[in-house]
C-alpha cells in the first residue's frame, strides 16, 4: 500500500542568499535592528517592515533572502509575516488605503465612506485598481476616534471624512506621479 | 496650576511637541533627576507603591506591585542577568481610545524620562516603547526625543554622571491587537507571531528573552515624573474619593464635541459626558455605553453618575479599562455595533486557543444573521453559550472574555432589539438610511 505521507525529498525548499538580492543600505538596516535585539531573528518584523519601506511589499524572493540574512528557517518568518496586519505579502498599490472600520467609526459614517471609496476607485477590500495607483483594505482602529471617521493613507492620517473630501484626497493622490516613474 | 491639576497633559503640543531644552524648562526631566541623585531604586519603588498608582491600560494593576516581583541582584553577583528590560506599551489598538497617542504625539520626552525612573526602579538597563505601527506620527517624535536625550546624556551610559546606564529603542510594530497583551508583546518584539504566553512565569521573572521584564501602559509610565517631583501626598490629593492621580477620559460616537480630557480620576461618567463631551449630538438621545473601550461592558443611562474609577465602574458591572467613552445614541442599531465590535476581535484573535478562535467567527456569523434579518429564535441561545465558552479560565487569555463583556451586556440590556431583528425579520434602525428600499417585513421604524 502507497503512502501518503509526504516524505522531505518531495517539499522544495528555495534558499536565496541574501548577498545577491538584498541591498546594502537594506542590510545595513536590517543589521541595525539585529544589533539592539539578543538574537537575530528579534529583528524579523523590523526587516520585512525595511523591505517593505523599499521595496513597496514583501515578495517571496524577499523574505527568503531575509530568513537567509537573519539565520533563520524560511517558514517561520513567513509564519510571522502573515500574522501581522501591515505585512503585505502581495503587491501593492503606489497609494495603500486602510479605511478604519471599528466602532467609533462605525457610529459616525463608516458606511458612506466605504461605499464612496469603493465605487470611485471600482475596487473591493484586498484589490488594487488597474493603474496600479491604489489599494483598498481596511484597517482596525486608527487611533482617531474623536475625528471618525478617519482613514491612513501611506504614513498619513486622514480625519473627520465625508464623501466629499474623501473623493478631493484620492484625487490629490491620483495626480501625484509614481515613484518609480 | 495647571501641571498641578493635569500633569500628564499640561505640556502636550500636538502641532510641535517641546524640544529638551524647552521641556526642561517646563520643569522636565527634574522629576528622573530626584529619582537618580537623591533616591535609591528600593526608595523610589516604596515611593510608586505609596502612590496607590495603577495601571492605566485597562487591567488596573498595582505598579509597585508589578515592579516589586522584579529580581534584584548585587553588583557583583554572578547570577544578575545581562540585561533587565522595561517595555512601554504603546500598542494602543483598543477601539476608542486614542489617550495614549495624545501623549506620544504631544509631549515624547515625558514617556523617555519616565522609562528612565522605571528603568532605574528596576534596575533594568534596556528599555523598548512598542509603538503600534500605524502611529507613524508618534514614531517619528519620539525618535528624535530619544536622540536628543542621548545627545544630552539622559540615556545611555552613566546618565548625569550617576553610575545608572540605559539604552532605549523604539519598536515599531507590524499591526496585531493582541500585542497590546504583555506576553505577546513579548513575543512580538522577539521577532514572533504575538500569541499570548502561559503565566507564570510571569514576565518579571522571565520575560523578554527570558530576562526579568516589566511591561507598563503610556499613561502608566507618564505617572512617574510627577509623583518623584510633587510627592505621594499631592498624588493621592488629585482625587480624594478614588483612586490616585488623574485619568485621561475621552468620548466617542456621536457626542457633540468627542475628545479626551485629563480629570481627577473618579470624575463621574455624566460629568465627562456631558460637561466635557458636550452631551449627545442634536436630535440623539443616549441608550448606553462602553467605559473603557471595545471590551468592556455596556452601562446604561442610570449608570450615568458612577465614578469611573476602577472599582466604582466594577461595582456597576464594567471595567474601566482605558477611560475611553464609547456612545450608543438612540437612533444607532445595538446589534449592529455588537457586530462590528465581535468582527473586530474575530478578526484580530491570535487563534491559539479553540474558544477564542473558533467562538468569535461563530458569534460574528449568529450577529450577522440577526442584523441582516435572517435570524432564529434560537440564535440568542448560541449566543449565550458563546459567551460562556468564550469565558474567563475557558481561554488562554483575556481577548475572548473581552469580546463577551459588550456582547452579554447588549443581550442583557437591548434584548428587545435583538428579539426584534428575528420577529421582524430586519433592523429598524435602516428605515432611516437608503436601504429602505430593499428591506422586506414589517419595520416600521
Amino acid at each position: 500500500m502507497k503512502s501518503n505521507i509526504i516524505s522531505m525529498e518531495n517539499i522544495s525548499t528555495v534558499t536565496i542568499d541574501y548577498r545577491q538580492y538584498l541591498s546594502t543600505v537594506e542590510v545595513a538596516e536590517i543589521e541595525h535592528e539585529v544589533s539592539i535585539m539578543e538574537t537575530r531573528e528579534a529583528a524579523g518584523i523590523e526587516a520585512l517592515k525595511i523591505i517593505q519601506e523599499h521595496r513597496g511589499w514583501v515578495s517571496d524572493e524577499s523574505l527568503y533572502a531575509i530568513a537567509d540574512l537573519l539565520n533563520m528557517p524560511e517558514a517561520e518568518l513567513e509564519g510571522v509575516a502573515t500574522f501581522y496586519n501591515l505585512i503585505y505579502r502581495q503587491a501593492v498599490g503606489q497609494f495603500v488605503i486602510h479605511l478604519c472600520d471599528s466602532v467609533a467609526c462605525h457610529l459616525t459614517g463608516y458606511e458612506q465612506i466605504y461605499q464612496t471609496i469603493k465605487s470611485h476607485l471600482g475596487i473591493e477590500y484586498g484589490q488594487t485598481t488597474d493603474d496600479g495607483k491604489f489599494t483598498f483594505l481596511s484597517n482596525v482602529c486608527l487611533g482617531g476616534c474623536d475625528k471618525a471617521p478617519s482613514m491612513m493613507i501611506g504614513k498619513q492620517h486622514y480625519q473627520s471624512l465625508t464623501p466629499e473630501n474623501v473623493v478631493e484626497i484620492l484625487g490629490d493622490l491620483a495626480k501625484q506621479e509614481s515613484k518609480h516613474d | 496650576m495647571t501641571e498641578a491639576m493635569r500633569p500628564l497633559t499640561h505640556l502636550v503640543n500636538l502641532k510641535s511637541p517641546l524640544s529638551l531644552s524647552d521641556y526642561m524648562s517646563e520643569g522636565g526631566y527634574q522629576g528622573a533627576s530626584k529619582a537618580l541623585h537623591e533616591y535609591s531604586p528600593k526608595q523610589v519603588l516604596d515611593l510608586v507603591s505609596d502612590s496607590g498608582l495603577k495601571g492605566r491600560g485597562g487591567a488596573g494593576f498595582p505598579t509597585g506591585m508589578k515592579w516589586s516581583c522584579v529580581p534584584m541582584f548585587d553588583d557583583n553577583d554572578d547570577n544578575a542577568p545581562e540585561f533587565k528590560y522595561l517595555v512601554a506599551n504603546a500598542d494602543e489598538m483598543e477601539p476608542g481610545t486614542f489617550k495614549d497617542r495624545y501623549l506620544l504625539e504631544g509631549v515624547p520626552h515625558q514617556l523617555v524620562e519616565s522609562m528612565i525612573i522605571g528603568a532605574y526602579t528596576m534596575v533594568a538597563n534596556r528599555g523598548y516603547i512598542f509603538l503600534r505601527g500605524e502611529y507613524h506620527l508618534a514614531a517619528q517624535r519620539l525618535q528624535q526625543a530619544i536622540d536628543e536625550a542621548y545627545q544630552n546624556n539622559w540615556l545611555g551610559k552613566n546618565i548625569q554622571g550617576t553610575q545608572f546606564s540605559f539604552d532605549l529603542y523604539v519598536h515599531t510594530s507590524a499591526g496585531r491587537y493582541i500585542c497590546g497583551e504583555e506576553t505577546a508583546l513579548i513575543n512580538a518584539l522577539e521577532g514572533r507571531r504575538a500569541i499570548p504566553r502561559a503565566k507564570p512565569p510571569f514576565p518579571q521573572m522571565s520575560g523578554l528573552f527570558g530576562k526579568p521584564t516589566v511591561v507598563n501602559n503610556v499613561e502608566t509610565l507618564s505617572n512617574l515624573p510627577h509623583i518623584l517631583k510633587h510627592g505621594t501626598a499631592w498624588f493621592k490629593a488629585l482625587s480624594p474619593d478614588s483612586d490616585s492621580g488623574t485619568k485621561i477620559y475621552a468620548a466617542c460616537g456621536r457626542v457633540k464635541t468627542p475628545g479626551l480630557w485629563e480629570l481627577p480620576m473618579g470624575t463621574t461618567i455624566r460629568e465627562i459626558l456631558y460637561q466635557h463631551a458636550g452631551g449627545m449630538a442634536d436630535g440623539l438621545k443616549l441608550r448606553g455605553l462602553l467605559p473603557g473601550g471595545a471590551s468592556t461592558d455596556f452601562l446604561l443611562p442610570e449608570h450615568l453618575d458612577t465614578p469611573m474609577d476602577f472599582d466604582s465602574i466594577s461595582k456597576a458591572g464594567s471595567r474601566l479599562g482605558t477611560g475611553g467613552l464609547i456612545v450608543l445614541d438612540d437612533k444607532s442599531c445595538p446589534v449592529a455595533m455588537v457586530l462590528n465590535l465581535i468582527k473586530f476581535f474575530a478578526q484580530e484573535s491570535c487563534g491559539w486557543c479553540t474558544p477564542c478562535r473558533d467562538g468569535t467567527p461563530w458569534a460574528v456569523e449568529v450577529l450577522t444573521r440577526i442584523e441582516n434579518g435572517t435570524g432564529r429564535k434560537e440564535d440568542l441561545d448560541t449566543l449565550h453559550n458563546l459567551c460562556d465558552f468564550m469565558w474567563l479560565g475557558k481561554t488562554h487569555c483575556a481577548l475572548a472574555p473581552g469580546a463577551v463583556e459588550p456582547l452579554k451586556s447588549a443581550l442583557r440590556y437591548f434584548l428587545d432589539d435583538f428579539e426584534q431583528h428575528i420577529d421582524h425579520g430586519c433592523c429598524s434602525y435602516k428605515q432611516n438610511t437608503a436601504q429602505k428600499t430593499k428591506l422586506k417585513g414589517h419595520c416600521h421604524g
